[in-house]
């Protein structure tokens, strides 16, 4: 294990280069790109063995994934915004035909207009398509969801492709210290994939065929079924990871200092560096509030988030993207997760940090302070104001 | 009369479903029986989706792997990128994907396919519409042509733009070898795939194939109307290396585009100025033809008719 300083984009190549993935597949897009510049220097170099398709969009990347997976080889790709819409069709595919894709996807607004600022709606418009989705609040996070995805996508019970998620430049162009296992011990926690090829050259056989009604829903049950192994299999998958790198990754969910809270707040991502800090200092002041960070947000841990929250009084859940007409993404997550509580909390909506705002100490106390005012039925855009001492334009 | 040197063996599956006279099913028996038992086929949506046969079942002797329509160009680059990583050394890759997959919404990937010099064989079987959907016109439509998106009526005669050049495309980014082949020559069908078969980098077969309910004619009339095409100039077989052209059926007398025209119900409401027009385009394309293969060079495109 070394030490290096390393941006979350170059957490993903290195957790690349030491899955010893076999195909590499991908087109540039902003803040992505500096992901598969620095995998084909590895290619160049001699560093990784692999074949690094270079296509022409999002969508070829993926279908080159998704093919390159069906014989058996390991496939990474990366995008964001755009380009993960782009793959829309694609992320169908790859988790019908259960190829244990990675994908890192920088999380980064959707246009009109154009924005490269950190936003969750790319991701989120993806949560129906059968992949699994880490979010990662640390570079140190990234590299290790990226080798805890292959296990978990090329584990024979689960076998669904996973998205590793960062936060345009928060994360994706910002350097940390970030612990590199060596190779050797990845390699015995990681495997190489074998003997999981769903096309068999020599072997007549179709993958994808054409089916009538009754075949159809075992197909999508059979995907349902391998969803809901997700979270048993992550477990043990986190047991080992803790066995051979000495870091425990925390599960689906990470509850802080929620104990005795009566108010909390979930985040995703990089806001919850923020608000754990905002918690402490509100704890010191004799404030009952604390902080529940979702890793996973598909398949979505509905018991683990029930059980966190609990003796909660009042939820507030922080959204980074809109969902148009409804309410904020994971608010809505998390209020079907709770509506089975025994003594159901109150949750409120609420949207910040969309399109690259930055989410400051400031924000999440008066996140803080109104969920302690009381719950809002209605969803609160909290940052719609000109940032203090920002400069207005015309 | 030459002999019939087809190899015996059979990877396309008697009790496909294919339509009686389906020439896009005959392209298939010709390509696997050129290109053997460890080639694996990437279709996407098209035609063959439905002939292959529903799950559990197969009409190919082969691996197949199904795509969505744009992909087929990136599917092959997958799979030939999969099987030199895992040293399948041996497995030959081929794209088959019908006319409107290649030439309109699949042309962005097999672009992209040949501009990247994949090592794999790409067919397009070219049955001049979007027949699975229910014969829709697509860009390889021919000028005139009445489908079901481009009825013939009192503002509108069929299809009112020429066919898509797509040989032209393909030329243009330099593949290692490209042909036309017609299921109605089937030995000059196998050469060319055992030719491409031998080859490494991109290739591209265009592949003739009428469809008996889109192109509305009797079934049992497939082969001579494929022959006809051929015979009139109006698909003239050839094949395209290091930027040469060289016909591989010659004609010294070409018959009249009519003869091809008047069998399919699609060209029934055509004038006689209309034959014309593409008695005119024909004799222009193979005259170039001919002058490009005496010239060493690949053919241009000529410049389409306008109508009357």
């Amino acid at each position: 294990m070394t030490q290096q300083v390393l941006s979350g984009n170059h957490a993903q190549s290195e957790a690349v280069r030491l899955a010893r993935v076999q195909v590499v597949s991908a087109y540039p897009i902003t803040p992505q790109t500096t992901i598969v510049e620095e995998i084909a220097d590895f290619v160049a170099q001699g560093r990784l063995p692999a074949e690094f398709v270079r296509v022409e969009s999002e969508h070829s990347a993926l279908q080159v994934c998704v093919s390159a997976a069906a014989l058996g080889a390991r496939t990474y790709t990366a995008t964001s915004s755009q380009g993960l819409l782009l793959m829309h069709e694609l992320m169908h595919w790859a988790a019908g035909m259960r190829a244990p894709i990675v994908m890192g996807v920088v999380n980064r607004a959707v246009a009109p207009p154009w924005s490269a600022g950190a936003d969750h709606t790319d991701s989120l418009a993806q949560r129906d398509t059968g992949w699994i989705q880490f979010y990662a609040e640390t570079n140190q996070e990234v590299l290790d969801m990226v080798l805890e995805a292959y296990r978990l996508a090329e584990d024979p019970a689960v076998r669904l492709p996973a998205m590793v998620c960062e936060d345009a430049f928060y994360l994706s162009h910002t350097v940390e210290p970030v612990d590199v296992p060596s190779p050797d011990v990845v390699d015995a926690f990681l495997p190489p994939r074998r003997g999981r090829a769903t096309l068999v050259p020599g072997v007549a056989g179709r993958l994808g065929s054409f089916t009538g009604p009754e075949d159809y829903v075992k197909f999508r049950h059979a995907e349902a079924a391998a969803m809901e192994s997700v979270l048993p299999t992550l477990g043990s998958v986190e047991a080992e990871f803790l066995t051979s790198f000495g870091r425990s990754l925390g599960g689906p969910v990470v509850p802080y200092r929620l104990d005795g809270a009566t108010s909390a707040l979930v985040t995703l991502g990089t806001a919850s560096t923020t608000a754990r800090g905002v918690v402490d200092e509100l704890r010191a002041q004799g404030h009952r509030v604390g902080l529940l960070k979702v890793r996973v947000l598909r398949p979505f841990p509905d018991a683990e988030v029930r059980a966190a929250l609990a003796d909660v009084m009042r939820v507030g859940v922080l959204d980074r993207s809109w969902t148009f007409g409804s309410t904020g993404a994971v608010a809505a997550e998390v209020r079907a997760a709770l509506y089975s509580a025994p003594r159901r909390p109150s949750v409120t909506s609420f949207l910040a940090g969309i399109g690259g705002r930055d989410i400051t100490p400031g924000l999440v106390r008066r996140l803080f302070e109104q969920l302690e005012a009381g719950a809002t039925e209605r969803p609160l855009w909290m940052d719609l104001e000109p940032a203090a001492g920002g400069t207005v334009h015309g | 009369m030459a002999k019939l040197t087809l190899p015996p063996e059979e990877w396309v599956r008697s009790g496909h479903s294919a339509c009686p006279g389906c020439a896009p099913a005959l392209a298939l028996r010709f390509l696997l029986k050129g290109l053997g038992p460890r080639t694996v086929v990437s279709v996407p949506a098209c035609c063959w989706t439905v002939i292959a046969t529903p799950y559990p079942t197969t009409a190919l002797g082969v691996a197949m792997l199904d795509s969505p329509i744009e992909s087929t160009g990136a599917s092959i680059s997958g799979l030939r990128a999969a099987a030199d990583a895992l040293g399948l050394d041996d497995v030959t890759v081929v794209g088959v994907a019908g006319d409107g997959g290649t030439s309109d919404i699949g042309l962005q990937s097999l672009s992209g396919m040949l501009e990247r010099r994949t090592n794999a064989i790409y067919l397009m079987y070219d049955n001049e519409a979007y027949m699975n959907t229910g014969i829709q016109r697509s860009g390889a439509t021919p000028w005139r042509a009445w489908t079901t998106t481009t009825p013939v009526g009192p503002t509108a005669r069929g299809k009112m733009e020429p066919k898509k050049d797509i040989m032209g495309i393909v030329r243009a980014h330099r593949p290692v070898y490209a042909a036309t082949v017609n299921p109605s020559f089937p030995e000059d069908f196998l050469a060319k795939v055992v030719k491409a078969r031998g080859l490494a980098g991109p290739r591209f077969l265009h592949a003739f194939t009428p469809c008996p309910p889109g192109w509305r004619y009797d079934s049992a009339r497939t082969i001579e109307i494929g022959s006809l095409a051929t015979e009139t100039g109006l698909f003239p077989l050839y094949e395209v290396e290091a930027g040469r052209v060289r016909l591989t059926r010659r004609y010294g007398r070409l018959k009249p585009v009519r003869e091809y025209l008047e069998r399919q119900g699609r060209f029934a409401h055509l004038t006689d100025e209309e034959v014309d027009v593409i008695q005119t385009q024909v004799t222009a394309g193979w005259e170039e033809l001919l002058r490009a293969e005496a010239a060493g060079t690949a053919p241009t495109a000529v410049a389409p008719v306008l109508a009357p």
